[in-house]
C-alpha cells in the first residue's frame, strides 16, 4: 500500500510538472497545445468516473454530466453575460447539483442495473438538452462563444487547463487517501457489512457520485471554453465508454489511473493521425486486449526485475 | 386508437425476442452484452446480403442469421469472456470486454458494410384493412410480429422441456450445484450465449424486412434491450417479454403523439421513476 501510494505521488507529480514545463519547448505549436489541453479536460472528466469506481458502481454518464457542464457554461456566457470566471465553478456546481438529485434516486441500483440505466441516462440527458428549446437551441447547439482571453496565444487556457487537472487529481487524492476513501473501499467490497458498522451508506454514496458529476461538469465546461461550442453530439454514450477505457487502462488502485489513461490513448490517438477513422476500432481492440492481459491496468506494471509481491497476482 | 394498439403489439413481439437473447445470456453469465445490438446490427446484415443480394429463400437466410451469429457468440465466450470472468476479481472486467466487443463489431461492420441504410423488399404485398378503414396492418408486418411470437414459444418450449433447456435453467440457478450434478457448465454457458447472439441475429434478419438496417444501429437497439429487461427484471424469461411489449406500447403511443426524441426522453425518466419504486423490475429478484 505504502509503496503504490508513493508510485502514485510520484507520476502525478512528474506529469503535472511536465506539463507545466512543456509550453517552453513546444509552446510556439498551437497544435501540440491544443492536444495537451485536450488530454488534460479528458483526464479532469475520466478522474470522476474513476472516483464512482472506487464505490463499487460503474458509471457510464459522465458524458451526459459534462454535457450539463458545457451547456451551463454556455448558457451563462452567451444569454447571461458572465465571465467565464464564473461560469467554470458555477457550472461545476450545477453538475454537482443534478449528481446529487439524480444520484439519491439510481444509487440505490447496483452493478448491472447501475450501468444500464447510466447509459440510459446519458441518453436521456442528450435528449433533453436536444429538446430544450431556444435555451439550449436544439441540435444546432450553442455557438460562437467569446474567445476566453483576447489575443492570439493559447498559454493562459493551457495553465487553466493544468489548474483544473490538478484540482481534480488534489480531490481525488484526498478523498482516496483519506478515511473516506476507506469507507469508499468497503462500500465496494460488502456495501451492507459497510452499513452494518454504522457507515452511513447513503449520504456516502452520493456523496462520490457529487463530487465524481462536479468533476464532469468541470471538464465539459472547459470543453465548452476552448473548443467556444457545445451541442448535444459533444458528449455521447461513446465518450462515456472511453473514460471507463482510459480508468482501466490506467489501473484502478491508482488515483493517477484515469490520467495515464487519457494521456496516453489521447497522444496515441495524435500520433496515429493516419488512423484517425479506424480509432473507435482500435479503442475496442484495445479495450479487449487491455482486459485479456492487463486486468490491473498501466500502473500496475512492474519494471523488470521487480518481485511482485506473493499473492498479489490473480 | 386501434392502429395504436396493433404498431404496439407489432413493435411489442419483435423487441421481446431482442429482450429474450439480452436476459438469457445474462441469466446464465451474469453479464449484460452489450454487444447485443451490435449482433442484430449484423443479423440485418446477414439477411441484407443472403436474401436480398444472393437471392436465397427467406427462410433459410434466417436460419443462416441466427447460425452465424450463434457462432460468433460462441467464439466470443470462449475466447474472450470465459478467460475475463476466469482471471478477473471485479466484475467490471466482463462488462467492459463487453463493451469492448460491442464497439469491435460496430466498427468492423462499419468499415465492411459502410454506412448506408440498407433494406431488402417485403416478403408479401398487401394491406390488411381492419374495421372499414381504421387500422391498416401490412401482411408483412404481421409475418414478421408471427414469426417472432413463434421464435419466442419455441425458446420457451426447449428451456422448459428438452435436456439441455433444463441444464440451462440450472445453470442460470445455480453454477456450482449443477456442476455437481453433472452438467457441462462450461458447454451450457457457451450454448446459453450463443442462443442469445443467435436470438439477436434472428430478430435482426427479421426486422430488416421492415425497417432496414445500417451499421449504427447497434446502440440504440441495446439501450431498448436494456430498458426492457429493467421493466421486466434482469434474468427473468417472462419479464422481458412483458418489458418487449410495455417498450413496444408506450413507443407507439408516444410516437403517435409526440416527436420521437421527446418520445425517449419520457420514458427514460418514466423508467427512472418506475425504477425507485421497483429497483429489480416487475419480475426480477433482488440481486448484486
Amino acid at each position: 500500500m505504502k509503496q503504490d501510494k508513493r508510485r502514485d505521488l510520484g507520476v502525478i507529480l512528474l506529469v503535472l510538472c511536465t506539463l507545466l514545463m512543456l509550453p517552453l519547448v513546444i509552446g510556439q505549436s498551437h497544435y501540440l497545445m491544443s492536444v495537451l489541453m485536450n488530454c488534460a479536460g479528458v483526464a479532469v472528466i475520466a478522474s470522476g468516473v474513476w472516483l464512482t469506481f472506487c464505490i463499487g458502481r460503474i458509471n457510464i454518464c459522465q458524458a451526459g454530466f459534462a454535457l450539463i457542464g458545457g451547456y451551463v457554461t454556455a448558457i451563462l456566457i452567451a444569454k447571461v453575460g458572465l465571465s467565464f470566471w464564473l461560469a467554470l465553478p458555477l457550472s461545476c456546481l450545477a453538475a454537482a447539483l443534478c449528481g446529487a438529485l439524480i444520484g439519491s434516486v439510481i444509487l440505490k441500483l447496483k452493478g448491472i442495473y447501475f450501468s444500464m440505466l447510466t447509459i440510459c441516462l446519458t441518453e436521456a440527458i442528450r435528449l433533453a438538452f436536444l429538446n430544450g428549446g431556444s435555451l439550449t437551441q436544439g441540435a444546432k447547439g450553442i455557438t460562437g462563444l467569446p474567445q476566453a482571453f483576447a489575443g492570439d496565444s493559447a498559454l493562459p487556457l493551457y495553465y487553466i487547463g493544468v489548474a483544473l487537472l490538478a484540482l481534480a487529481l488534489g480531490v481525488v487524492w484526498r478523498v482516496h487517501y483519506s478515511r473516506l476513501g476507506g469507507i469508499f473501499r468497503a462500500m465496494r467490497l460488502n456495501e451492507d457489512l459497510a452499513e452494518s458498522f454504522g457507515v452511513n451508506v447513503w449520504r456516502y454514496r452520493i456523496m462520490a457520485f457529487a463530487i465524481a458529476c462536479a468533476l464532469g461538469g468541470l471538464g465539459g465546461s472547459y470543453f465548452t471554453l476552448f473548443t467556444q461550442s457545445i451541442y448535444p453530439q459533444s458528449f455521447t454514450v461513446e465518450h462515456s465508454i472511453y473514460y471507463m477505457l482510459f480508468c482501466f487502462l490506467g489501473g484502478l488502485e491508482y488515483v493517477s489511473g484515469a490520467m495515464i489513461g487519457a494521456f496516453a490513448l489521447t497522444i496515441l490517438f495524435e500520433l496515429l493521425q493516419d488512423f484517425q477513422q479506424y480509432q473507435s476500432l482500435i479503442y475496442g481492440v484495445l479495450m479487449i486486449v487491455v482486459m485479456l492481459t492487463l486486468p490491473n491496468g498501466l500502473m500496475a506494471l512492474k519494471p523488470l526485475g521487480w518481485s511482485r509481491p506473493k499473492g498479489a497476482t490473480q | 386508437m386501434l392502429q395504436i394498439l396493433i404498431n404496439g403489439l407489432i413493435l411489442g413481439s419483435a423487441y421481446a425476442l431482442i429482450a429474450l437473447g439480452l436476459t438469457m445470456v445474462f441469466s446464465i453469465m451474469r453479464v449484460v452484452n452489450f454487444a447485443h445490438g451490435q449482433m442484430y446490427m449484423l443479423g440485418g446484415f446477414v439477411m441484407y446480403y443472403l436474401y436480398g443480394q444472393f437471392g436465397l429463400p427467406f427462410w433459410l437466410a434466417l436460419l443462416l442469421a441466427g447460425l452465424a451469429l450463434g457462432a460468433i457468440g460462441m467464439v466470443f465466450n470462449r475466447w474472450l469472456f470465459q478467460p475475463v470472468l476466469a482471471s478477473s476479481k471485479r466484475e467490471e472486467s466482463s462488462m467492459l470486454m463487453a463493451v469492448g466487443t460491442a464497439l469491435l463489431l460496430e466498427n468492423v461492420a462499419l468499415s465492411v458494410f459502410g454506412e448506408k441504410q440498407r433494406g431488402v423488399p417485403p416478403l408479401i404485398d398487401g394491406v390488411l384493412i381492419l374495421n372499414d378503414g381504421d387500422a391498416y396492418l401490412p401482411y408483412s408486418n404481421l409475418l414478421v410480429a408471427l414469426l417472432s411470437i413463434a421464435f419466442i414459444v419455441a425458446l420457451l418450449l426447449f428451456v422448459q422441456f428438452t435436456k439441455p433447456g433444463r441444464a440451462l435453467r440450472a445453470v442460470a440457478q445455480d453454477k456450482e450445484a449443477a456442476l455437481l450434478q453433472g452438467v457441462n457448465v462450461k458447454f451450457i454457458t457457451t450454448l446459453g450465449f450463443a442462443i442469445g447472439a443467435g436470438l439477436a441475429g434472428i430478430a435482426g434478419a427479421l426486422l430488416v424486412t421492415l425497417y432496414g438496417v445500417n451499421t449504427g444501429v447497434g446502440t440504440n437497439i441495446s439501450t431498448k434491450a436494456f430498458i426492457m429487461i429493467m421493466i421486466g427484471g434482469a434474468g427473468v424469461t417472462s419479464g422481458a417479454i412483458v418489458g418487449g411489449f410495455v417498450l413496444g406500447m408506450a413507443e407507439a403511443v408516444g410516437y403517435d403523439l409526440l416527436p420521437s426524441s421527446m418520445t425517449y426522453l419520457l420514458i427514460f425518466v418514466a423508467m427512472i421513476v418506475f425504477l425507485i419504486f421497483k429497483p429489480n423490475g416487475l419480475f426480477g429478484k433482488p440481486w448484486g
